[in-house]
C-alpha cells in the first residue's frame, strides 16, 4: 500500500503542508494508534498469547515436546489437510458464483438491487447454529432436497460456506466494478471482440486486484468456520477450528490446543499477507477508475443474472425460506404462534422473555458498535497515513495486519483466555456485562477498518492540504474536512460492527450472563431442547434475528450510497 | 459450543400457588440454617456467620434455572447478594474450573455431572463438603467418598422411540441393545457423537456398563447395522428423528427420558416413548470451589440446593428428577416419564479414567 501515493510521502520527500510534516500533528496519530493498540493487546493479545504460552509449559518447565508431538502427528496433518480443502474449496465456490453476482449486483443497475444486496449480505453475519439447522432441514433425507443425497458430504459444507461468504466477494469485486470504465469494454467490442473475450481480456485483469482480495478473506473466513462444519460436516469433518474447541474444552489439552493455534495463526498470517498484497495492488487500481456508473441490463447480461439469480434463489434464500416456513409450524398447524410466543420465557425454559433477549442484543449491539467504530475509526485513520520512513510503514503495515487478527483466532482461544487473565482487579471482568460488548467490538473491528480505510484514504488530500494553508490547525482539520466526509463511509461501518454483535455467538457463549442472555444465545438455548414450541420459538427467534439484520444491513446500504468500497 | 447440555424441557402446567411455597420454603430453609450451625465437621472449618462476605458467586452449567421467587428467598433468608454465572455447559465447564484454579470463577459450581466429575475430583479444583440436607440412601448418585461434590438432580439419557412409526409398520419397538443389532431394526437409530454431545458420552458410558471390555464389538455391530450419527442433540432429535416436528427419517433416537413429555398430540398422549431398559443416569452436582472467598456462603448454597421446597422446583425448572426421594414430582412427569428401575451406572472414578480412549476408540470404529 506503500506505493498508493496520497500525499507525496512514497517519494520519502514530504511537500509543504502535508499534514505528515506537521510536527504538531504527532501526538494525535499516536494517540490514535495507540488507544485501539492497548484495547487489542489488553483484550485479545494477551488472552490469546497466556492461553498458547501454556501449552508450552508442562507444569513445571517450559518444553517444546508436547507441541512437536503434536505437530508430528497424522492426525493433525489429517486435519490441517481438510481444513485447507474446505477453505479452497469454500473460497472457489464464493468466486465462482459472486463474481457474476458483483456484476449484476453492482454493475447493472434496476429496481430492488439494494434489496437484494441486502439480502445477500444477511448469511453473513446468521449465527451458525441457525445456518446449521435450515441447511440440514433443507438437506436431509427428510427434507425437500433430500434427494440430493448431500447431507453430512463435503459439498453440504462447501455450499454453507459460499452461502455465509458469498456476500463478501460480491462487495469486494462489485463496488470495484462498478467503477470500472465501461469505454473500455465497449473500445473493446468495437475492435470486434465478443463479450466473453472482452471480459477476460479487459474487465477479469482489472478486478484481479479485488478478486484476490476478496478471496484471501473468504479463504481466511472459511478457515476458520465452526459452527457449520461441526453442524453439516458429519462426524468425520474436522478442522483445525473444531480441533482446537475440542482439544481446550473436552480435553483440556492445551498442548495440542496450542500447537493447533499456531497452525491456524501461520494459516492466517499467509492469508493476510496475500490479502495485502493484493489490496496494495487494487488500491493503486482504484486511482485509474472513474467514479461509478451502472449499465443498464443487456443481452450479454444474461448468464450472470441467470447464474446470480440461481445463486440468490436457490442457495441465499432457500435456506432461509425453509427457516420461515417451519417458524411458522406450530403444535396446531401453520400460523404465527410461535412468534406471540416470543413474549413468553418459554415456560421458564429461559431466564428472560425473548424479546427481552433480543433488547439485551439491542444494548450490547449499539456498545459493541460504538467501541468497534470508535476504534475502528482511529485504526483505520492511522493506517490511512503514509509515513515517509521504510521503518514506518513497515511497522503499519503490520499494525494493519494485527487489526485482522481477530478474524482468524479462535473464539474458544480467546475466550478461555479471558478466564485467566482478566482475573484480577483492577481487571477482572470476567463477571462484568462489559465483557461480551468488548469481545464483539474485537470480532467486528476487522470489518470496520476494512470498511473505513478505503473511505479515509479516498479523501482528497489537496482538501486537507488546502485547510491547513489557511491556518486550520490539524485537528481543526479532522473535524472540519475529514470526518463530515468519512460520515458518508461511516453507514456501512456501523452497519456492519451492529449486524456483527447481534449474530455474535462463540465469544459470547462464554461471556453470557444467565440473565442477560442476546438473543443467538437464547436461539441456541431453545433449539437444544425437545418440543414443538422450543423448536418452533428457536427458529422465530432466529428469523427475527434475520430480519433485524437484514434491516440493519439495508439501512448501511442506503447510508452509506455512493461510498461504498471493497473491503 | 456444539452442543449444550440439552437438558429435558419444561413444562409448567401446574404452578403451585407460589406464595404458600415460598412461605413454607423460607421458613424450611431459615430451620436448615439454624441445624447446620451444628455440622462443624467440615473441612475448611466454620466461621461465624457474622464474618461471611455477603456476596456469592454461583458458576452453573448453560442450562441452569431457579425461578426469581427461589433465587430471592436464599437472598433474603441468608442476606447474601448472589451473581450467577454461566460461561460452559458439561466438560467445558470442568475444564475452565481447572484453568482458573489459581484464581477462581466463583465460590460454588452447580452442573458438573457423573460423566466429567472424575476429572474435577482429581484436579483438585473441590472443596470436599458433606451437606446436612443430603437425604440417606443415594449413596449410589455419590461421585466419590471424600464428599467432592453433592448430588442435586438426576436425568436418564435413554433411546426415545416414534410410537406411530412402528405402529404403521406393526412392528415392535427394539427394547434391549442386542436388539438393535437384528437385522429387522437396520437404518433404524440415529445416535450422536460422543466426542461433541454430551448424551453421546452418556451413551456410550452405558454401553460400557452393559458391556465391559467388549463394548466396542457392539459398537462395530451396531455401525454395520446402518447406525446415524449426527454431532449434536439439535440434529438428532430435531432433523433426524421421525417423531418430533423435523419429521426426519428415523424412529428411534438417543434423547431423555423426560423428551416424550414435550411430544403430547391432540389426544393428551404422547407420540413418543422412552425405553428404559437402555438408559444411563446422568447425575448433576454441585460443589465448593476450591479457594473460594466465600465457602460459607457456598455451604449455604448447597443445603438450600437440597431442600425439599427447591428439590420439588427443579423438574420444571431444570427437567432433571431431583435426588430427595421424598420430592413430589409434577402430574405430567407421573403421566409421560418413563421410571428407569434399573439405570446403567457407572461410577465417575471409571468414566474419569477411560472416557478420552472411549471417544477414540469409538471414532476409530465407528466413524472409520
Amino acid at each position: 500500500m506503500s506505493r498508493y501515493q496520497r500525499s507525496g510521502a512514497g517519494a520519502t520527500t514530504t511537500r509543504p503542508g502535508s499534514l505528515w510534516a506537521a510536527a504538531s500533528f504527532k501526538p494525535v496519530w499516536a494517540i490514535a494508534a495507540l488507544i485501539p493498540l492497548a484495547f487489542l493487546a489488553v483484550f485479545f493479545v494477551w488472552p490469546v498469547l497466556a492461553l498458547v504460552t501454556r501449552g508450552f509449559y508442562d507444569s513445571e518447565s517450559w518444553t517444546l515436546t508436547n507441541v512437536a508431538e503434536v505437530l508430528g502427528s497424522a492426525r493433525t496433518w489429517r486435519i490441517i489437510r481438510q481444513t485447507l480443502t474446505l477453505a479452497v474449496l469454500g473460497t472457489l465456490g464464493s468466486l465462482a458464483l459472486g463474481v457474476p453476482g458483483a456484476y449484476v449486483l453492482y454493475r447493472l443497475s434496476f429496481r430492488g438491487q439494494k434489496l437484494l444486496r441486502a439480502i445477500a449480505t444477511v448469511p453473513f453475519v446468521l449465527p451458525s447454529v441457525v445456518v446449521g439447522v435450515a441447511f440440514r432441514s433443507l438437506l436431509a433425507d427428510s427434507g425437500p432436497l433430500g434427494f440430493l443425497k448431500l447431507d453430512g458430504t463435503l459439498v453440504a459444507v462447501v455450499a454453507a460456506l459460499v452461502f455465509f461468504n458469498y456476500s463478501v466477494v460480491v462487495r469486494s469485486v462489485g463496488v470495484l466494478w462498478a467503477g470500472l470504465d465501461p469505454r473500455q469494454v465497449e473500445a473493446a467490442a468495437t475492435l470486434g471482440a465478443p463479450p466473453p473475450r472482452a471480459f477476460l481480456t479487459v474487465t477479469l485483469p482489472a478486478l484481479a486486484p479485488a478478486i484476490a482480495s476478496a478471496a484471501a478473506l473468504v479463504f481466511l473466513f472459511c478457515a476458520s468456520a465452526f459452527g457449520v462444519v461441526l453442524i453439516l460436516g458429519g462426524s468425520r469433518t474436522g478442522t483445525v477450528e473444531t480441533e482446537i474447541w475440542y482439544q481446550t474444552t473436552a480435553l483440556l489439552n492445551l498442548p495440542a490446543a496450542a500447537a493447533l493455534s499456531i497452525v491456524q495463526l501461520v494459516i492466517v498470517v499467509a492469508s493476510l499477507w496475500l490479502s495485502n498484497t493484493a489490496r496494495a495492488r487494487q488500491e493503486r487500481a482504484l486511482r485509474l477508475a472513474g467514479s461509478p456508473k451502472q449499465l443498464p441490463i443487456t443481452k450479454t447480461g444474461i448468464p450472470a443474472i441467470c447464474c446470480t439469480a440461481l445463486t440468490v434463489a436457490g442457495l441465499l434464500l432457500a435456506p432461509l425460506l425453509t427457516l420461515v416456513w417451519r417458524s411458522l409450524q406450530t403444535r396446531t398447524g401453520l400460523g404465527f404462534g410461535n412468534y406471540a410466543l416470543l413474549a413468553t420465557n418459554a415456560n421458564g425454559n429461559l431466564s428472560v422473555s425473548v424479546w427481552r433477549a433480543a433488547a439485551n442484543s439491542l444494548v450490547t449491539g449499539v456498545v459493541a458498535m460504538l467501541l468497534a467504530v470508535v476504534l475502528g475509526g482511529c485504526v483505520s485513520f492511522v493506517l490511512s497515513r503514509t509515513p515517509v520512513s521504510r521503518w514506518g510503514r513497515t511497522l503499519l503495515r503490520f499494525t494493519d495486519s494485527v487489526f485482522m487478527l481477530p478474524l482468524g483466532v479462535s473464539a474458544v482461544t480467546v475466550g478461555f483466555g479471558f478466564l485467566i487473565t482478566l482475573n484480577r482487579p483492577p481487571l477482572d471482568l470476567r463477571t462484568s456485562w462489559i465483557l461480551i460488548p468488548i469481545a464483539q467490538a474485537i470480532v467486528a473491528l476487522p470489518l470496520v477498518v476494512r470498511t473505513l480505510l478505503p473511505t479515509w484514504r479516498a479523501i482528497d488530500p489537496r482538501l486537507r492540504e488546502a485547510a491547513a494553508t489557511l491556518g486550520a490547525s490539524p485537528g481543526r482539520v479532522l473535524a472540519t474536512v475529514e470526518l463530515p466526509l468519512l460520515s458518508r463511509g461511516l453507514g456501512l461501518a456501523v452497519g456492519f460492527a451492529f449486524a456483527t454483535s447481534l449474530g455474535e455467538f462463540g465469544a459470547t457463549s462464554f461471556l453470557a450472563r444467565p440473565d442477560r442472555p442476546t438473543l443467538p444465545v437464547v436461539v441456541y438455548k431453545l433449539i437444544s431442547r425437545p418440543g414443538v414450541d422450543n423448536l418452533g420459538m428457536a427458529l422465530a427467534a432466529a428469523v427475527v434475528l434475520a430480519l433485524a439484520t437484514a434491516i440493519v444491513m439495508a439501512l448501511a446500504e442506503l447510508l452509506g450510497r455512493g461510498e461504498e468500497r471493497g473491503w | 459450543m456444539a452442543d449444550g447440555q440439552p437438558q429435558p424441557v419444561p413444562f409448567t402446567t401446574e404452578r403451585h400457588s407460589m406464595n404458600k411455597k415460598l412461605l413454607a420454603l423460607a421458613m424450611a430453609f431459615a430451620a436448615t440454617l439454624t441445624l447446620s450451625g451444628c455440622s462443624g465437621d467440615t473441612p475448611g472449618g466454620t466461621s461465624s456467620p457474622t464474618t461471611m462476605p455477603d456476596t456469592l458467586t454461583v458458576v452453573t452449567h448453560g442450562s441452569f434455572s431457579l425461578s426469581d421467587e427461589t433465587k430471592a428467598a436464599f437472598e433474603a433468608e441468608t442476606g447474601i447478594k448472589v451473581t450467577y454465572l454461566s460461561p460452559a455447559d458439561g466438560g467445558t465447564l470442568v475444564s475452565e474450573l481447572i484453568l482458573t484454579k489459581d484464581a477462581p470463577l466463583g465460590d460454588v459450581v452447580f452442573g458438573i455431572d457423573n460423566t466429567f466429575a472424575g476429572r474435577a475430583i482429581a484436579a483438585a479444583v473441590l472443596q470436599p463438603y458433606r451437606s446436612p440436607n443430603l437425604p440417606s440412601g443415594i449413596d449410589d448418585l455419590l461421585a466419590d467418598d471424600q464428599g467432592s461434590l453433592t448430588p442435586i438432580d438426576f436425568g436418564d439419557v435413554c433411546l426415545n422411540a416414534d410410537i406411530a412409526w412402528y405402529a404403521a409398520r406393526g412392528q415392535a419397538i427394539p427394547q434391549t441393545f442386542p436388539d438393535l443389532l437384528k437385522p429387522e431394526y437396520a437404518g433404524q437409530l440415529v445416535v450422536t457423537n460422543p466426542a461433541t454431545s454430551s448424551p453421546g458420552l452418556a451413551f456410550l458410558a452405558a454401553s460400557y456398563g452393559a458391556f465391559g471390555q467388549d463394548y466396542l464389538n457392539y459398537w462395530e455391530a451396531l455401525a454395520a447395522n446402518d447406525l446415524k450419527v449426527a454431532s449434536s442433540w439439535t440434529e438428532a432429535y430435531t432433523v433426524e428423528f421421525s417423531g418430533s416436528s423435523g419429521h426426519g427419517n428415523y424412529p428411534l433416537v438417543l434423547s431423555y427420558a423426560t423428551s416424550p413429555m414435550y411430544e403430547e398430540n391432540e389426544a393428551g398422549q404422547s407420540a413418543t416413548v422412552a425405553l428404559p431398559g437402555m438408559c444411563f443416569r446422568q447425575v448433576e452436582y454441585a460443589g465448593i470451589i476450591a479457594g473460594a472467598s466465600n465457602p460459607e456462603g457456598a455451604k449455604l448454597f448447597i443445603d438450600f440446593l437440597l431442600t425439599r421446597e427447591v428439590q420439588e422446583t427443579i423438574p420444571d425448572e431444570m427437567y432433571m428428577a431431583p435426588v430427595n426421594p421424598e420430592a413430589t414430582l409434577p402430574q405430567v412427569w407421573e403421566k409421560y416419564v418413563s421410571v428407569v428401575t434399573d439405570p446403567i451406572t457407572v461410577p465417575a472414578a471409571v468414566i474419569a479414567a477411560n472416557r478420552d480412549n472411549w471417544i477414540r476408540e469409538w471414532t476409530e470404529v465407528v466413524l472409520g
